[in-house]
């Protein structure tokens, strides 16, 4: 079966995003004074081949924690769809 | 005793390096590439020297496609059997992700790509390298986007009590303070090793300040303690 795995590779809570902070304060000087937290991440999808969403979770997890995301300075998630 | 300089797709720093321990101190250099995968000619009497640049682009993170080079997984199992390795610049991104050195390089605190010659100054002397570079404040480049180094509080603590912090960004006059960090990096740190003593990590650039025709030689003593090691 072929699945899509969307993961979300989002910087730790407690580490200053440098890149979030500055969009921050753009969307202020648009006005945009509601706005806060601003926060930058990545978005990957990829295809994994397996028997079923287990083993394809299992796979999305080992790729994310060996490379995709650094727990250093990264948490993940992801949510796999057939297809 | 030789040093041998690791080239990745993308290193920009290799030619400097091997320009600064050939020609300005005179030792023995293997240039290696990263497709290899053999280690076999060097001792834990040699050097293996990880060098600035944007391996692999920096893509994903600086240094994470790099640490899977099929000669990192050699370098990595050099560094355990106790052979020295120097990681400069995106070299020591690339010892961090490879889990040689804890910690992780991110963003500069200004976000901008800092460019410029700073000071620095050891540590501690409870290393080779510190030993060398003694306590006097050492004018040395940085060119980097990625330079805060960052752990978490247990690690830093680690760090700290063991003396394996190396370097630390200070003003000419050797003080440390906040308007001599250049980057927003944890308590200054500009370099650190691992426990074992073997494996260093420093965002400056000592090969870039090793030559008379540079005007500044305050690098040398950096890169001569790997030499003077043996």
């Amino acid at each position: 079966m072929k699945y899509t795995a969307h993961i979300n590779v989002m910087p730790l809570k407690e580490l200053l995003d440098p890149q979030g902070k500055a969009v921050n304060n753009s969307l202020h000087n648009l006005g945009l004074t509601a706005v806060q937290d601003v926060r930058i991440g990545k978005h990957i999808t990829l295809h994994v081949e397996a028997t079923d969403k287990v083993a394809a979770e299992a796979a999305v997890k080992d790729a994310c924690s060996k490379l995709l995301a650094n727990p250093v300075m990264e948490s993940f998630e992801f949510s796999i769809t057939e297809g | 005793m030789k040093f041998g300089i690791v080239v990745f797709p993308g290193s920009n720093c290799d030619r400097d390096m091997m320009h600064a321990l050939q020609d300005d101190l005179k030792q023995e250099v293997v240039m290696l590439w990263h497709k290899d995968n053999d280690l076999s000619s060097f001792t834990t009497d040699d050097c293996i020297v990880l060098p600035g640049g944007f391996s692999y682009g920096d893509y994903l993170r600086c240094g994470a496609l790099a640490r899977f080079s099929p000669l990192m997984e050699e370098v990595i199992k050099f560094a355990n059997k106790g052979g020295k390795v120097l990681g400069v610049c995106n070299g020591f991104q690339i010892l961090c992700e490879s889990g040689l050195l804890p910690g992780v390089l991110l963003l500069n605190d200004h976000q901008k790509f800092t460019c410029k010659n700073v000071y620095i100054k050891a540590a501690t002397d409870s290393n080779f390298v510190g030993k060398n570079a003694g306590n006097t404040p050492r004018k040395i480049p940085v060119a980097h986007g990625e330079g805060r180094y960052v752990a978490d509080a247990v690690t830093i603590e680690k760090l700290t009590a063991n003396n394996q912090i190396v370097f630390h960004y200070c003003d000419e006059n050797g003080e440390v303070h906040i308007n001599s960090n250049p980057n927003g990096t944890t308590n200054n740190i500009a370099g650190i090793c691992n426990e074992g003593r073997n494996v260093f990590g420093m965002m400056p650039h000592p090969e870039r300040a090793c030559s008379d025709a540079l005007n500044n030689i305050d690098g040398r003593a950096i890169l001569e303690a790997f030499a003077k090691m043996n």
